[in-house]
């Protein structure tokens, strides 16, 4: 499943001020701390994890607003 | 162009060569608020200007607007600064208001009594972060009391409304904010910083202990991230790139007419000086070419009402680019033309001084620091992949 892996680089990477097992798929993680730097370099491990490319058009806020997001964003990518 | 547009440029152009122009040494000799310009511009409905015609406004476009500001800052950037300060909060209204019955009738209130809106959104003990709040509101019932510590108010005491950022609520984290209007009548002003700076003297931003307090009908019907996104960034930054860009285009006026003036002395050999006027026109031209650019990339994204589209990394880069750009490009700019003028420039009581646009040239890059922008500029870059 993208949303366990997901949690794993969020716990590594995102520096949030939560801690990631008390989030829900649908919490916010720009609210549980995640920065812009964070978000960069959780990113930068989904798409080394995942052997994937985000697409310039797909770095917002909405996409990296929550892991249900983050695994949308994913299987958009694998799709292609 | 629309005919309403091109009678508002005209006033504007107008407003600015007289009453604007008339007062700016002394606004800026006594770092006061330009009192004379402001009456003139709310007896020509000028402050609602952003306010679309069906609340009364005249509805002008972002690009519009833009373009006001650059004529205002031709003659005065601190009466300039004060008018796209006031818009920029007119914007987030007209953005993020309209859900509200509340703010549908501030917005006509607004038309017909020319509010002027001023914004507290920096807070001690946030070191200059937007997004985040120290304060938060506290509602009791219908009705809140807001109190912040806030290290600049512009023209706060000038202001008829403030618009305020805090907490959603007592136990929010510090980047769950609101956006909130508070009226001055509501308000007590404690002075914690005066304003005695270099230049942008008659915005007069000095810092207060706001106490206010209000009704929740007042608070703007979304979060403040994104009226942040959506609207405060862009506009502030498109806004503020047009009065630097009016500032140094009348810096380059003045430099022509000193290099006309030492051409007609010896009109067989132009003046070397003609040489560096055509270099520093070239970089005006930039200047303002970026930021015409990125104003038409705001008014199209407005224009698509996709939301997420203004949280995308390229147009928040590009933004920024805008910001980062024409603060640097205007000191180059005016310290060139300084360079050209020469003396009758560097003189306070020429008729070509270029004292108080050196002054304020200095302030763009600092308000809103460009580095701190870079910063954020700088970590987004990491994540783009395509050739921009």
């Amino acid at each position: 499943m993208y949303s366990d892996k997901i949690k794993e680089i969020l716990a590594q990477h995102g520096k949030l001020s939560l801690d990631v097992n008390t989030l829900t798929d649908t919490s916010n993680l720009y609210d549980a701390g995640l920065t812009s730097l964070a978000t960069v370099n959780v990113m930068l491990a989904i798409e080394d994890t995942f052997d994937v490319e985000f697409a310039d058009s797909m770095l917002n806020r909405k996409t990296f607003q929550s892991i249900d997001a983050l695994v949308e964003a994913l299987e958009e990518l694998t799709a292609s | 162009m629309s005919g309403v547009f091109a009678d508002v440029q005209a006033l504007v152009e107008e407003l600015g060569r007289t009453v604007v122009s008339e007062y700016a040494s002394d606004v800026d000799e006594k770092a006061r608020f330009p009192s004379e310009a402001f009456e003139a511009f709310k007896a020509n409905k000028l402050l609602s200007a952003y306010v679309p015609e069906k609340f009364g406004g005249h509805g002008l476009s972002i690009s519009e607007l833009c373009k006001l500001c650059e004529i205002l800052g031709a003659y005065c950037a601190s009466t300039a600064m004060i008018y796209a300060m006031h818009q920029i909060q007119v914007a987030c209204l007209v953005h993020h208001g309209q859900t509200s019955s509340w703010f549908q009738q501030y917005l006509r209130d607004l038309v017909e009594k020319q509010f002027l809106l001023a914004s507290a959104t920096t807070e001690l003990g946030v070191g200059g972060d937007l997004r985040s709040s120290v304060c938060a509101i506290e509602k009791n019932g219908d009705s809140f009391v807001l109190n912040k510590q806030a290290p600049v108010i512009s023209y706060a005491l000038d202001a008829d409304a403030i618009l305020v950022t805090c907490r959603a609520h007592a136990d929010a984290p510090a980047s769950d904010q609101v956006h909130v209007l508070v009226k001055k009548e509501d308000c007590s002003f404690a002075e914690i910083a005066g304003w005695d700076t270099l230049g942008f003297r008659g915005t007069c931003s000095s810092g207060y202990e706001l106490k206010s307090k209000g009704h929740c009908d007042q608070i703007i019907p979304a979060p403040f991230v994104d009226i942040l996104a959506q609207t405060m960034h862009p506009v502030s930054h498109l806004t503020w790139g047009s009065l630097w860009t009016g500032l140094a285009s009348d810096s380059v006026h003045r430099a022509r007419q000193a290099v006309r003036h030492a051409h007609k002395r010896n009109p067989n050999a132009p003046p070397v000086s003609s040489l560096r006027l055509s270099e520093v026109d070239e970089q005006l031209f930039s200047m303002r070419s970026g930021l015409y650019r990125e104003i038409e990339e705001y008014k199209t994204l407005l224009a698509e009402g996709n939301p997420d589209a203004f949280s995308n990394f390229g147009f928040s880069i590009r933004t920024n680019n805008v910001k980062l750009r024409c603060s640097e490009m205007l000191v180059d700019i005016v310290g060139r033309a300084l360079m050209i003028v020469g003396i009758m420039g560097y003189k306070n009581d020429s008729p070509l001084s270029l004292g108080r646009h050196i002054r304020d040239a200095y302030g763009a890059a600092i308000m809103v620091n460009n580095d701190r922008i870079r910063g954020h500029n700088a970590t987004m870059q990491i994540a783009m992949r395509e050739r921009s």
